[in-house]
């Protein structure tokens, strides 16, 4: 008999402690802006896209659920033509935005990626692409990059001497 | 040379004596970091990452850190790659090259195929320290095979070497001083050299690569790649097809000593690929309509109970031609060429028969050439590029004497002090071989094979006029002349020519005679009579239909001739992957895989049979078994396999082909062996319905080969099997020679390919060239960047090709009232070639772009006009 009242009493005083659950989907969760959930392609400061198709975040995919098709633009930039990822077979590992050299594809916060179809769960580039820079600001590849677009000629990147005179003989 | 043994990192190896220490320790397959050593360009030390510490013998404790590249080996040398200090030199090396890298792997088309980053990787550097700024460069515009981006440049001067010193070009060079050298060209403009493909693969970083995969990109690891023979000409080098998403990307060089070494030329590299749309054969047509696969066997099936002759081609493999032969019968089947060319390529296969058909590595080895009558940059560019390595054997040979090894590339060119192997060119026009010969004689094309028999004379000891004895005696007194010629004139008594040297010379000749197409020899190979006997059979009513497989007939014969064919021809039914001139001719068209989509076997020069495989699933079926659908008697054909079994019975000299690759049931102990990288990505983006890829639509039925990732990689296939290099930590061609026996050796478990050429017995001499009335005589003018009908159309090769010639004598053309630049007519029909005229040209000839401006063998007086 104590012994059940005791539970009764400790279960009881639960109902004065901090509540941990959330009612989701009225409440939605503040998750960390680290979370790994919808994946995104982000542009650069200029507002074009970050994305230069070099495959990287495909190779790294251990499900190999990205697939890239290179294209190039009129001014010189490699950009992606497709650029696909199967939501069906995603494990959100996060590789892909370890593996990018341009900041271009990210991890969000925002989870609710669920879908009716199979189908609809292949999200292609218009799918993907975002208007911002997502969590790295102010980074621009190009910039850093040494293959000259319109814009930016040999030389004008970060940290670069201008183009050697092949007439120089000086020392 | 003798073996002597060292010790590499503790183990004790024989190697062979009087080489470098890196190329000793790659070909046993120990990996010393390098980037300017090449296995076909030697040593010249300009890149500093090859440092090991090399004691000279087991007193020398403290031993010493030396090149491996310029270092020769030594009887109870040690040497130490894993030594610190040698480690710390080579990182320091790469910290270095890597100071002004640009940051540009990620848009550098050579990524994940990079024998720099490999390199870097290896050695651990990630961070640059030094913070000033980097080098730069502009670029130039190179054509529209390759690319440039100078700024990725290490220096290691390999393009050069390759471009000057082996291929003998002469408009790339380095400029420039100190650490701002510049590799390009002297204005902006495309590379003259038709081997200059081959530097997007000799150069180790992304500075030159190949445009066309460029525009169509896709990472090495992203591609599956195949075995395959380039289908270009008769030497047949080996190629890998790269392909993803059912589109061929690239073709890169697959390494067989025998055949190709580490090089192609830019027929073979870029032709054949990045075809326009709307060039295929979209589906099977019977009379000009649309009708399902099945409807247009039965109408050819009706076709053929009316009595058919079946037609190949040289472009077709063995199994195509053979189940052609088999269709209508051994009588009934005729090769799709005059017979002037079907009866001259039988006598070149009867006369390597009898007198050995060494390869092209041999030629390199040979000491004296002697080319009759055959453009060889042009007919056979491959060819050209060995014979120019032939040349430098006197030079090596004199620096040899005095003591300094072929290796030793830049000492070896000095002490060889230019002297060159004698080489004798007699051809028609001034050639892109001139600068190698020791004698460059211009003929008329009727005075060649003449030439060659007052050299036989000479040789038999008999009276001949000076030049031809002095090339008699240089022959004579090498230890293995190699005589070249081939179809590229048209003009059989060349061969004929060549044969009687051959006699006079000995058993020391080294014969060489280069046919015009892929499988001409194969064709040849399987005894089928010209065209103009096809016709007889039409005409005398013994057939009513044509049946044609993979060739377009006028590219290879008079039109007048298959105009007639045509019109004798009640039904003509057309195999072939592409809409040709003889598709468009046809009453049933049937489309079937081109060369990279099927498998087959093709017989090159040498009369060496070499089997290529499917390079995608999912491509019309080979025409070999839409013609096997044709016939109940040919149902039991269901792999190569039962097509070349059965083809050995009917013509045993043919029986090895079977051998030329392994069995489409053999299996390593991992199973198939895999055409994709383990690394291949984006397997499940397409998986639009959840569901599993079936196996069965990826299925190949004629290889070992699986279109995936399952089975064995690299090395461990069989060499006629191999999809890649695959050694550990290297992606790039670099890793070619950690699998060959020497520099410039054999595959470690030999070379692919087999010889058929035993037991054949050609005809006695070659056919008689019809007279002609007086006149303008056609001969063929060959381009090397001149693809076949297929080849012609890829969209870059197009771009790089010269525009076709009508090509006369200033007399002619005075005569003739034809100024150059105007547009010809040929026969009265225009020709799309502007009229060229030349001193060159010998009177009385007219210069034709073969296959351009008309076929290659027209044994007819033609009549030149100017359009309009």
């Amino acid at each position: 008999m104590k012994g059940i009242l005791d539970s009764i009493g400790r279960v009881g005083l639960k109902l004065f402690t901090k509540k941990y659950t959330q009612q989701y989907p009225e409440e939605k969760p503040d998750l960390p802006a680290r979370y790994r959930a919808r994946i995104v392609l982000t542009r650069d400061p200029d507002g074009q896209e970050r994305c230069v198709a070099c495959n990287l975040c495909a190779v790294a995919c251990p499900v190999d659920c990205i697939d890239v098709q290179k294209g190039e633009t009129e001014d010189g930039r490699w950009y992606p033509e497709t650029f696909r990822i199967n939501f069906a077979r995603c494990i959100f590992c996060g590789y892909c935005e370890e593996a990018c050299p341009t900041q271009a594809i990210q991890l969000t916060p925002d989870f609710e990626t669920a879908d009716y179809t199979r189908a609809g769960l292949i999200h292609d580039k218009a799918d993907l692409l975002i208007a911002g820079q997502g969590k790295q600001e102010g980074y621009r590849y190009w910039s850093v990059a040494g293959k000259a677009i319109d814009g930016k000629d040999k030389g004008e990147a970060e940290n670069e001497a201008a183009p050697v005179n092949l007439k120089d003989l000086t020392p | 040379m003798s073996r002597i043994r060292i010790i590499v990192n503790g183990e004790t190896r024989e190697v062979e004596e009087g080489q470098d220490i890196l190329s000793a320790c790659t070909h046993q397959g120990v990996e010393i970091p390098h980037f300017c050593w090449h296995d076909a360009l030697g040593s010249v030390g300009a890149c500093r990452l090859c440092a090991v510490r090399v004691h000279s013998g087991p007193e020398d404790a403290e031993g010493k850190i030396e090149m491996a590249c310029m270092t020769p080996v030594a009887d109870g040398q040690r040497i130490e790659v894993a030594d610190a200090e040698a480690e710390e030199m080579r990182a320091h090396v790469i910290e270095w090259l890597m100071r002004s890298h640009p940051h540009d792997c990620a848009v550098c088309e050579e990524g994940g195929a990079c024998h720099l980053q490999d390199m870097t990787v290896a050695t651990g550097h990630r961070t640059r320290r030094y913070d000033g700024p980097k080098r730069t460069h502009r670029n130039q515009d190179l054509g529209p095979l390759l690319t440039h981006e100078m700024n990725r440049c290490i220096a290691c001067y390999r393009c050069v070497r390759f471009y000057r010193h082996y291929a003998g070009g002469r408009d790339l060079d380095v400029m420039g001083a100190h650490d701002r050298v510049y590799f390009g060209r002297y204005e902006d403009g495309p590379l003259e050299s038709p081997f200059a493909g081959n530097l997007a693969e000799v150069c180790p970083t992304g500075v030159f690569n190949d445009k066309g995969w460029s525009k169509d990109y896709a990472r090495k690891w992203d591609m599956t790649a195949t075995p395959s023979i380039c289908s270009q000409c008769s030497v047949g080098c080996n190629i890998f097809a790269a392909e993803r998403g059912g589109r061929l990307r690239r073709l890169q060089n697959r390494y067989n000593g025998e055949v190709n070494g580490h090089f192609l030329c830019d027929k073979g590299r870029f032709g054949a690929l990045h075809l326009p749309d709307g060039a295929r054969l979209s589906g099977p047509r019977v009379r000009g309509l649309d009708v399902s696969a099945q409807e247009a066997i039965t109408a050819a099936r009706t076709a053929l109970e009316r009595g058919a002759v079946a037609i190949g081609s040289p472009r077709a493999t063995l199994e195509t031609n053979f189940a052609l032969r088999q269709l209508v019968g051994p009588d009934r089947f005729f090769a799709g060429l005059p017979d002037l060319e079907a009866q001259t390529v039988a006598r070149m296969a009867g006369l390597l028969a009898r007198h050995g058909a060494p390869s092209l590595a041999e030629l390199e080895r040979c000491d004296a050439a002697l080319v009759l009558g055959e453009d060889l940059t042009g007919t056979a560019p491959r060819a050209a590029l060995s014979l120019r390595q032939t040349a430098r054997n006197a030079s090596d040979a004199l620096a040899a004497e005095k003591g300094v090894p072929k290796w030793l590339n830049n000492a070896a060119q000095v002490a060889g002090e230019g002297r060159k192997s004698p080489i004798a060119l007699v051809t028609m026009l001034p050639d892109a071989l001139d600068d190698v010969a020791a004698w460059s004689m211009r003929r008329a094309p009727e005075d060649i094979a003449a030439f060659g028999q007052a050299v036989a004379a000479a040789i038999r000891g008999e009276r001949a006029d000076a030049e031809a004895t002095a090339i008699a005696s240089a022959l004579q007194a090498a230890e293995r002349p190699a005589v070249l010629s081939g179809f590229g004139l048209a003009r059989p008594e060349v061969v004929d020519a060549v044969a009687a040297i051959a006699e006079a010379l000995g058993e020391k000749t080294r014969l060489y005679l280069f046919p015009p197409e892929v499988n001409s020899m194969g064709l040849a190979l399987m005894q089928a009579q010209g065209l103009e006997r096809a016709f007889e059979a039409l005409e005398a009513g013994k057939a009513e239909t044509a049946l044609i497989a993979e060739a377009d007939l006028f590219e290879r014969a008079d039109s007048l001739l298959v105009d007639r064919l045509f019109e004798a021809a009640k039904e003509v039914v057309v195999l072939d992957s592409y809409a040709t001139r003889t598709t468009a001719r046809a009453s049933i068209t049937i489309p079937c895989a081109d060369w990279a989509e099927a498998a087959g076997t093709v017989v090159n020069h040498e009369g060496r049979a070499q089997r290529r495989f499917a390079a995608y699933p999912g491509a019309p079926a080979a025409a070999w078994r839409t013609l096997a659908s044709l016939s109940d008697t040919l149902s039991g054909w269901a792999t190569v396999d039962d097509v070349l079994a059965e083809l050995g019975q009917a013509l045993p000299h043919l029986a090895p082909a079977r051998d030329a690759a392994p069995s489409v049931t053999f299996r390593t102990p991992l199973g198939k062996i895999a055409r994709a990288n383990w690394r291949f990505s984006g397997r499940t983006a397409h998986d639009q319905a959840g569901g599993i890829v079936r196996d069965a639509e990826r299925a190949d039925p004629d290889s070992a080969l699986a279109f995936s990732m399952e089975g064995t990689h690299g090395a461990g296939a069989p060499p006629a099997l191999r999809t890649g290099y695959d050694v550990p930590g290297l992606h790039s061609a670099s890793a070619a020679p950690y699998l060959t026996d020497a520099n410039g050796g054999h595959l470690q478990e030999g070379d692919p390919g087999i010889s058929v050429l035993a037991g054949f017995q050609g005809p006695d001499a070659a056919p008689a060239l019809p007279a002609m009335e007086r006149g303008m005589r056609p001969v063929p003018l060959h381009d090397p960047f001149a693809g076949d009908e297929i080849g012609r159309r890829a969209d870059y090769l197009a771009k790089r090709c010269p525009p076709a010639q009508v090509m006369l004598h200033p007399a002619d053309a005075k005569r003739l009232h034809l100024k150059a630049g105007d547009l010809a007519t040929v026969d009265g029909l225009h020709a799309e070639a502007e009229i060229v005229i030349s001193d060159a040209m010998p009177e009385h000839h007219v210069g034709l772009s073969a296959g351009r401006v008309a076929p290659r063998s027209l044994s007819r007086i033609v009549k030149i006009g100017r359009q309009g």
